[in-house]
């Protein structure tokens, strides 16, 4: 473990090919990740996105098996899983063992697709928690290209998509389609999460896509910031990840969760010192005499 | 056309062989207060569904603000009942009440960003949220959320305010403060306000008219016309009694009425 401070082997590595790429999808995957995670936990799909990263595994090893690139593999499967969550888990009620019926259904299948796969093994294991050597150059495009496409498509939805998480009666009366955003959503959480699962593999993705948004939540109410907040937590665990395994040689995926559940504890501690301060505020304030609110928690 | 911001022409509702209302005629003014009243299941939220375009007639016909009933009326402002939010959902109180203004809009909208703070910061004041606009809304009352849904459904500007039971779950104050709120807004700006509640006391002073839905059938009329014995009677088959106490209508024995009608789905079908 001593490895992880030898500044100059990280260094040196730094300087690689396909540490720069790795980077640079990782930069790619915080930025999406971080946009998309705030709607992510308003809209309680942390459950939905761990499923969805389930099927683009499937999908990975689908395609490692037929010698198609992995990415569009476990591209084609978080859409089919994001489309499948959205048709079935219709109902609030129903969408959560949905979930838990077709992720598992999903894992089985690819674990007997991988073991039909007879090339390297490390492949069978990247898929599962990630390894940045697999991001290769034309995965690099196809990432950038997807990443492009859910930013876009996010941008012109953001507003009506934010009315439908958070206020969904009073934005049907104003005639946003709510029915109409929410597959439309999953697509694009489907999408990032086909990116994730290249960088730190289908059952860590939800530490990119949730961590940093619910880390965010605890310590601001906008919505602006918590999503301005949510890409620098997933930038810095993204990046942070892969620069500290370098020189180790030690799993991304162990390095991108750990900074990211730091992040998220850090967040918490400040969100109770800030709760302790407003609850002492309060109390000193209602010692005197106010009769005008009633509800104050 | 008598110039009405809402007009219902014998418009009817139906759920399969179910009638919630027919023959129904409606005119409502601008700056009118009608309250909506009926018992659970008679179609009182059915009613606003159909007028914010959710809901199709059955047959009849309506418009609201100059316009058949649609999806997205920016001339139609709503005000739902207050529900929990989750107290750690990323939105603040002017938040809530931005997404009003704008909310329905494709794009991020950065454009006149200036001028959207500053109307949502009015909008706050007039209904004095001023205190904890700024706080997660997750967190705040019911009365509280209330306030900024009352200023949240008039950013826009509306014609016509659609209330589903808003003073629900309310203390009597903030009954008071958020019934005032609405009162007050349609005696400035001459919006019609169609206000559905099972409790018609907190806005007695306010209403001008009571449409009160009951079985398939109803009566229109000022609340004298239609809250008394005689009438309520009528409307639910049975002999309900009516009291006039301190200024407030309370309504004996409609409970034991609406117990009856839940087993006779069929007398629904008589329609006055």
């Amino acid at each position: 473990m001593d490895k992880l401070f030898d500044f100059e082997l990280t260094a040196r590595l730094l300087g690689l090919d396909f540490v720069q790429m790795a980077l640079l999808a990782a930069a790619v995957l915080g930025l999406v990740a971080g946009t998309l995670g705030p709607l992510i936990v308003m809209r309680r799909m942390s459950f939905a996105v761990h499923g969805t990263a389930e099927l683009a595994f499937t999908g990975a090893a689908a395609a490692l098996l037929l010698g198609i690139g992995v990415s569009y593999g476990a591209l084609l499967g978080a859409v089919v899983a994001a489309l499948l969550l959205g048709l079935l888990g219709g109902r609030e009620s129903e969408r959560d063992s949905v979930i838990g019926v077709i992720l598992s259904f999903g894992l089985g299948l690819g674990v007997l697709l991988l073991w039909f796969y007879e090339g390297r093994a490390s492949n069978k294991f990247g898929i599962l928690v990630g390894q940045i050597v697999a991001v290769e150059p034309q995965d690099l495009t196809a990432l950038l290209v997807s990443a492009g496409v859910v930013l876009v498509v996010l941008g012109l939805i953001y507003r009506p998509l934010l009315f439908a998480s958070v206020d969904p009666g009073v934005a049907m009366a104003k005639g946003v389609p709510v029915r109409l955003l929410s597959p439309l959503f999953a697509v694009l959480v489907g999408i990032a999460t086909a990116l994730g699962v290249q960088i730190v593999g289908a059952l860590l993705v939800v530490a990119l896509m949730v961590t940093p948004a619910a880390a965010a939540a605890r310590i601001t109410a906008s919505p602006l910031r918590a999503t301005v907040l949510a890409v620098v937590f997933a930038e810095v665990a993204a990046m942070g990840g892969i620069i500290l395994s370098l020189a180790p040689g030690a799993p991304v995926s162990f390095f991108v969760t750990a900074i990211s559940f730091t992040i998220y504890l850090v967040c918490r501690v400040i969100a109770y010192a800030k709760g302790r301060e407003r609850r002492v505020a309060v109390t000193s304030a209602s010692a005197a005499p106010e009769a005008h609110r009633p509800g104050v928690r | 056309m008598s110039g009405g911001v809402v007009e219902i022409e014998s418009a009817g509702l139906r759920f399969g062989d179910r009638v919630l209302w027919s023959g129904l005629d409606l005119d409502v003014r601008p700056g009118e207060f009608l309250a909506v009243l009926g018992p659970n299941g008679s179609g009182k939220t059915s009613l606003l569904r159909v007028l914010l375009g959710l809901q199709s007639l059955s047959s009849g016909s309506a418009s609201i603000a100059g316009r058949p009933p649609g999806r997205g009326n920016r001339r139609i402002g709503y005000i739902p009942q207050q529900r929990a939010m989750d107290e750690q959902l990323t939105l603040r109180g002017t938040d809530l009440v931005g997404l009003g203004l704008d909310g329905d809009r494709w794009g991020f909208g950065l454009l006149g960003a200036g001028r959207r703070r500053k109307r949502i910061a009015e909008l706050v004041e007039s209904v004095g949220a001023e205190s904890y606009a700024a706080s997660p809304v997750g967190r705040l009352s019911g009365g509280e959320q209330q306030r900024l849904r009352v200023a949240q459904a008039l950013i826009g500007e509306p014609d016509v305010l659609l209330c589903d039971e808003p003073l629900a779950s309310l203390d009597l104050t903030h009954q008071r403060v958020v019934s005032e709120l609405i009162d007050s807004r349609r005696r400035e700006a001459d919006t019609a306000v169609l206000f559905v509640t099972h409790e018609i006391n907190p806005i007695l002073s306010y209403v001008d008219r009571v449409l009160y839905l009951v079985n398939g059938q109803f009566r229109i009329g000022t609340p004298d016309e239609v809250m008394n014995s005689e009438t309520l009677s009528e409307l639910y088959g049975t002999r309900i009694e009516v009291l006039k106490v301190g200024g407030q209508i309370h309504v004996a024995g409609a409970q034991s009425a609406l117990c009856e009608d839940e087993v006779h789905h069929h007398v629904g079908e008589r329609v006055s």
